[in-house]
């Protein structure tokens, strides 16, 4: 059944001529009042691309989702999606996404069909083309079987499929998806991202913020890392991985009351390293050399993991360790 | 800073909003046994005080000063004050609980519609539902012979005019409540418009100057234009009331759009 789908959406997205970016921002700035929440940043995205807007809670992730779209006026600078201008046009740039919010805005008072029937039909599909498919996403989201059942009752996971295939009802060429599985436990968070790698596989464009590292690993072919209104960083994860972290990352963790006596113990043993209060990271592609340059001077660590730099690494660098709020 | 523009499309909406009377049909297709309440509201008053009162008043002066039963008098202003209730009632609990709660129209206003779409298609559910109760009304005041002039056919439209502008204001109100406390102001306006506005007895009962402030009520309006159409006393002053009443409904949706956008689409 999902193939009839994929099928229904492909020669769509094969059709458009010339494909320009899909979305494209330059100086894209949103204010409330005092607050910048979005300072003047500038990205493109590709047709058929995986984008993500990585960072810390208050990054202005959301507010940048919101203006793409178009429920949000933004405050300056220049934005365009499906090449169209969303001041102007909203309805029509509406009209073919799919929008998938932070938290979930299902309609409580109807039952998990119906909420996709009634979508449908805010886009203006005739009833039958929305019953079609309404069975086919009940099909995609796994949820056949709790059809007739009312939204209110069902679990969180459940609740985020039947947004994420709601968002779908119009057969989308842009997806928003706003931290899609935030608050969802590892089984349900696994099938949403299988199910979102499907879509991206048909072609859809996926525009999506998370701030969880293995996520955006998992989805983003190419992801910005937003801080305090600013992208600070933009490329793909093994690319971001490259330029700002090491290799390997190495933690010891030392003895309680032994840390404190290490300053200048330390300096030399890898490209960068930092000091938390309960370890010690060091930045260095060789991470066994570094435990082996370590052990070399003396130190003696509780433990040593030696690990593959992730995503997490560089976020932290690039965000800072501090609590956002 | 830019926003968007405030075209007639952005603020009144399109077709589109009778996307929202889909919405409600579907909602009210599990429980259609509240829609019965509306109905039988009005009913109880008129049995209840429109003939058990009825039986010790006898005849009342009409809107032209000729005496007519009691009835007559007040199943009329009975037929505007429940359209005024039936609309208040969708427009301010329902309403806050769809854009407060149930995020009903945030997710709406992510696909093409406008706020214009989603206050003229709640509106719009509001008076069809009001429309049938008024019908009913009707049929009541025909089997208990309360119908007197031909003139009475249009006291159904003017019903719905009375639940446009209750209902526009009522959302635009609403639209400002930030608790299910601030209701209890909706009822401290509600009941004094519904006791005195000539409800159920002649205007004339009050001082001249008390006389001038109820004339200038909205639900006066309503309760007049009824109880004029229903007994055929037809004089240019009923022109007022719909003029009256139109400019409070369009007001009301314009104040509910201009805040829907604030409130959703900031």
């Amino acid at each position: 059944m999902t193939e009839t789908l994929a099928a229904a959406s492909a020669p769509e997205v094969g059709a458009s001529p010339a494909p320009g970016p899909l979305i494209h921002a330059r100086g894209l700035t949103k204010r409330f009042g005092e607050l910048t929440a979005v300072d003047a940043i500038d990205f493109d995205v590709a047709p058929g691309e995986s984008f993500g807007f990585l960072g810390p809670n208050g990054a202005g992730k959301t507010s940048a989702m919101r203006m793409i779209g178009c429920v949000s006026p933004m405050s300056a600078g220049t934005l365009q999606v499906l090449g169209m201008d969303p001041i102007a046009d909203g309805p029509r740039i509406r009209a073919r996404l799919g929008v998938v919010p932070q938290q979930d805005t299902l309609d409580t008072e109807l039952t998990v069909r119906e909420n996709l029937l009634l979508y449908g039909r805010y886009f203006g599909l005739s009833r039958a083309e929305c019953a079609k498919r309404a069975d086919e996403l009940l099909d995609f989201a796994q949820l056949t079987e709790r059809a007739g059942d009312q939204v209110e009752h069902m679990s969180g996971g459940m609740k985020r499929r039947l947004t994420i295939a709601r968002s779908l009802i119009n057969e989308p060429d842009l997806l928003l998806l706003d931290e899609p599985t935030t608050g969802l436990d590892p089984q349900a968070r696994h099938l949403l991202w299988d199910r979102l790698y499907r879509l991206k596989q048909r072609g859809v464009t996926l525009v999506l913020t998370t701030h969880y590292m293995d996520e955006a690993e998992q989805l983003c072919d190419r992801l910005v890392v937003m801080d305090k209104a600013k992208i600070v960083a933009e490329g793909s994860p093994r690319e971001l991985i490259e330029r700002y972290s090491t290799r390997e990352v190495t933690e010891l963790r030392f003895a309680a009351g032994v840390q404190e006596t290490l300053d200048g113990q330390l300096e030399g043993l890898a490209e960068r390293i930092e000091r938390l209060p309960d370890r010690v990271l060091l930045y260095a592609d060789d991470g066994e050399a570094a435990v082996a340059a370590a052990h070399a001077r003396g130190l003696e660590p509780e433990t040593v993991l030696v690990r593959r730099s992730s995503l997490e690494d560089v976020f932290l660098r690039l965000t800072g360790r501090s609590l956002a709020d | 800073m830019t926003a968007f523009p405030l075209t007639s499309a952005f603020l009144i909406g399109s077709r589109r909003s009778l996307r929202l009377v889909e919405r409600n049909l579907f909602v009210y297709k599990h429980g259609w046994l509240v829609l019965l309440s509306g109905f039988f509201e009005p009913l109880f008053y008129l049995l209840s005080i429109g003939f058990g009162l009825g039986a010790l008043i006898g005849t009342i002066p009409g809107p032209n000063g000729q005496p007519i039963p009691y009835q007559l008098f007040v199943a009329p202003a009975l037929l505007a004050s429940s359209a005024m209730n039936g609309a208040v009632m969708e427009s301010t609990f329902n309403f806050f609980f769809k854009l407060n709660y149930n995020k009903t129209f945030t997710s709406i206003l992510s696909t093409p519609l406008s706020p214009g779409d989603v206050a003229t298609g709640e509106l719009t559910w509001a008076l069809i539902r009001g429309g049938l109760y008024a019908l009913g009304f009707m049929g009541v005041m025909v089997v208990l012979g309360l119908v007197v002039s031909p003139w009475v056919i249009f006291a159904v439209p003017a019903a719905l005019l009375v639940g446009f502008a209750f209902g526009a204001v009522g959302m635009a109100a609403t639209s400002f409540m930030k608790t299910w406390q601030d209701f209890d102001l909706v009822q401290l306006v509600i009941l004094p418009l519904f006791l005195f506005s000539a409800t159920f007895y002649p205007l004339e009962t009050y001082p001249e100057p008390l006389q001038v402030i109820v004339q200038l009520t909205p639900l006066y309006q309503g309760v007049d234009l009824i109880r004029s159409l229903t007994v055929g006393a037809i004089s240019p002053i009923l022109l007022f009331h719909v003029a009256y009443l139109l400019v409070m409904g369009f007001a009301g949706l314009y104040v509910v759009s201009r805040r829907l956008d604030k409130l959703l689409l900031q």
